[in-house]
């Protein structure tokens, strides 16, 4: 069968890599951002630069219209500036909104020229600063999965149930401004995104295509950041988890920070409201980034991944993929010290 | 025909109604014509179909009806032979199909005719992917059949007609209407109905384009006598249920409101675009239009010329066309034919 994805492929640079921060994953995912740059450093051998003077890309503020577009613009400007000094030109970005962001500025420079000039010159009356577009921006999923073979020659483990010896069934969930800006800027397009997939089947796994699997996470930022919108969000996640329930998944993977987080804690919300879960043990389904999932196939501590800060525990995945791990440091903080232990949650098993 | 080059007066490319037709009034003329088809059957494309709007008869008499004429008039007629280049050279066209034979032509009509749509492309609707999800081409074969089934093979309890897949798209790039898909959904759901009545039949439309004669009609019949539930507006996406259903998800325009449903089968309304011997011949002599179509000379009063002298068009190659308006524009196309051998002398050509 002709898979039309096949023609979808983008362009994602070899090496050489400047690396964007996102403003809320390195709360909520605290050892993903760092699990990507030891895999491309350590695993893959590439040069990947982790600038300190970063800021935020506008893209909650920009879609939230709060931030005007050309001051949009001219923070993206700044942030190419930070590129071309540090001597780069591969762009990726830790978030699929900036990823989103800095593919339609470029988007609209090519179109608009003039606004790339009034761009320029802005940015060098306040900052002094010049920049060049990247010659490529790819998120760091895409990275991932162009690498994914040779990530699994380092792996320790695979998306495999090692009690029954059948693959891990997967809900995998892309971000809305990683292929539904721009289609094409997405491996596999917007129908059937592949970037996720792909990895999934290349690690042993098997993705779920359930019928609300293009259906959104929930986020949405009008439906979250306006409070009289949450019961919006809400209800989006809860449509998806009724979907997906039935065919049993093992765990939820996503590449949007929105998706990873809402996906996580609305379970909890759902189970305090209604007493439900979504898995037969009432542990719920846990919610992984792409990070993680790698990092825990290559047997990097759960906890150095930061997985006890999610709200779904981890260690029923754990257990089922073989992954060793002391729960006895579960708490103990890259310090060394014993952090407060969470409250337990009435309805949701931990 | 190996080894040596064949002479003939006119050559029609496309063995399907038009190029039938043609070559038949053609012959009748006394006109020496020679037809050529790339596939191993004649008509294929009404061959695929179970019965022909809108007056359910047989697609299968019609095509022994056409295939007879060729007999009848003893027209020299090739199947399996498929012309890749079309060429002038001084005052004739030099044909050459895929074995690397060649014809010379004083004059040639191309009636390459249409592919169906590629369903697979609007990935969002599942074709190919969901095992419930088929092009109207499919369900005619099923028809065929005589019995209407789901995957299962038991009696499906929905059915579900989408219009304008591929047509009208801008998505695609098909920004045309391909004109058929309307009254054949149409013909389709009551054909459904009257093999399975229990069976719910939903019709999911942009607007109901019933331009031809009785369309109208049949369109009122389906929704008074058949029950059949016409809804405006698009399907957006297609999944498969956890029992191998499909479910979709719509807008109903006409109420505001949005609309998810499950159904056994999803039929899409595949429209037509340029085949590819119309794309690839008509690109050959400089006369490829918009979508790959074959562009007559002008569309009122010369549609069966084209720019180039000694090459005319009929039917469906050069835009969707009904089987009776490509059998009406091949005989328009064999008046030309007549006209043009009649006015231009052989030297002169």
């Amino acid at each position: 069968m002709k898979r039309y994805w096949n023609e979808y492929q983008k362009k994602i640079a070899d090496d050489k890599f400047f690396y964007e921060r996102s403003c809320i994953r390195q709360t909520f995912f605290p050892g993903s951002e760092a699990a990507f740059l030891k895999m491309l450093r350590e695993e893959l051998g590439k040069d990947i630069y982790d600038e300190a003077n970063q800021h935020t890309c506008t893209g909650i503020g920009y879609h939230s219209d709060i931030v005007p577009l050309q001051t949009t613009m001219t923070v993206v400007a700044r942030l190419f500036a930070l590129m071309t000094e540090a001597g780069y030109e591969n762009y990726v970005p830790s978030c699929v909104t900036s990823f989103g962001v800095f593919t339609e500025m470029v988007e609209m420079w090519k179109h608009n020229p003039e606004l790339l000039e009034k761009t320029r010159k802005i940015l060098y009356d306040t900052t002094g600063r010049t920049f060049e577009i990247p010659k490529n921006i790819a998120h760091p999923s895409d990275i991932i999965y162009k690498f994914r073979y040779e990530l699994k020659q380092k792996m320790k483990y695979q998306l495999v149930n090692r009690f029954t010896g059948k693959p891990l069934r997967v809900v995998e969930h892309i971000g809305c401004h990683y292929a539904k800006i721009f289609p094409k800027a997405g491996v596999g397009n917007a129908e059937f995104p592949y970037v996720l997939a792909g990895m999934i089947e290349a690690w042993g796994g098997e993705v779920i295509d359930y019928p609300e699997r293009r259906h959104c996470c929930g986020f949405g930022f009008r439906q979250y950041l306006v409070q009289e919108n949450r019961g919006y969000s809400i209800a989006n996640s809860k449509k998806k988890f009724e979907s997906m329930e039935p065919y049993e998944p093992d765990f939820i993977v996503a590449n949007c920070p929105g998706c990873t987080m809402f996906l996580d804690k609305w379970q909890y919300t759902i189970a305090e409201m209604e007493n439900k879960t979504y898995d037969k043990n009432g542990y719920g389904i846990p919610v992984l980034s792409y990070e993680e999932m790698a990092g825990l196939l290559l047997g990097y501590d759960p906890w150095k991944l930061g997985l006890q800060l999610h709200q779904v525990q981890a260690e029923p995945l754990l257990n089922k993929i073989g992954i060793a791990y002391n729960p006895n440091e579960k708490f103990t903080g890259v310090s060394g010290k014993i952090l407060p232990r969470p409250e337990k949650p009435h309805n949701l098993l931990v | 025909m190996d080894g040596k080059i064949i002479s003939i007066q006119v050559a029609i490319i496309g063995g399907g109604p038009a190029g039938i037709e043609a070559a038949s009034i053609l012959s009748r003329y006394g006109v020496q014509v020679s037809l050529f088809e790339g596939e191993s059957k004649w008509a294929h494309n009404i061959g695929n179909k179970f019965k022909l709007f809108p007056d359910f008869s047989s697609a299968d008499e019609l095509v022994q009806t056409l295939s007879q004429k060729i007999v009848e008039n003893q027209i020299p007629a090739y199947l399996s032979t498929k012309i890749v280049a079309l060429e002038k050279q001084k005052n004739a066209w030099v044909l050459t199909d895929e074995q690397g034979r060649s014809y010379v032509a004083d004059t040639v009509l191309l009636a390459t005719g249409y592919d169906i749509f590629d369903a697979k492309r609007k990935e969002e609707l599942g074709y190919g992917i969901y095992n419930g999800v088929m092009t109207s081409v499919d369900l005619e074969a099923m028809l065929k059949t005589g019995k209407i089934t789901n995957v299962l093979g038991e009696q499906p309890q929905c059915v579900t007609f989408l219009q304008c897949v591929g047509s009208r798209d801008e998505k695609i790039g098909n920004h045309y209407c391909s004109k058929v898909c309307c009254v054949t959904a149409v013909k389709q759901a009551i054909e459904v109905k009257k093999m399975s009545p229990q069976t719910d039949v939903f019709v999911f439309y942009m607007d109901l384009r019933m331009w031809g004669q009785g369309f109208e009609e049949l369109y009122r019949e389906a929704q008074e006598k058949y029950s059949i539930r016409f809804v405006r507006g698009r399907i957006s996406e297609a999944a498969s249920t956890f029992d191998d259903r499909v479910q979709i998800k719509a807008e109903d325009t006409l109420v505001g409101q949005p609309l998810k449903m499950s159904t056994d089968l999803l039929v899409l309304m595949v429209g037509m675009e340029a085949s590819c011997g119309t794309k690839k011949l008509a690109a050959c002599c400089g006369i490829d239009g918009e979508y790959g179509f074959a562009l007559s000379k002008q569309p009122h009063l010369a549609d069966n010329q084209t720019a180039q002298r000694g090459l005319f068009v009929a039917g469906a190659c050069k835009r969707p066309m009904s089987i009776s308006d490509a059998i009406n524009d091949a005989r328009a196309a064999a008046t030309e034919i007549v006209e043009y051998l009649k006015i231009v002398p052989a030297n002169k050509k």
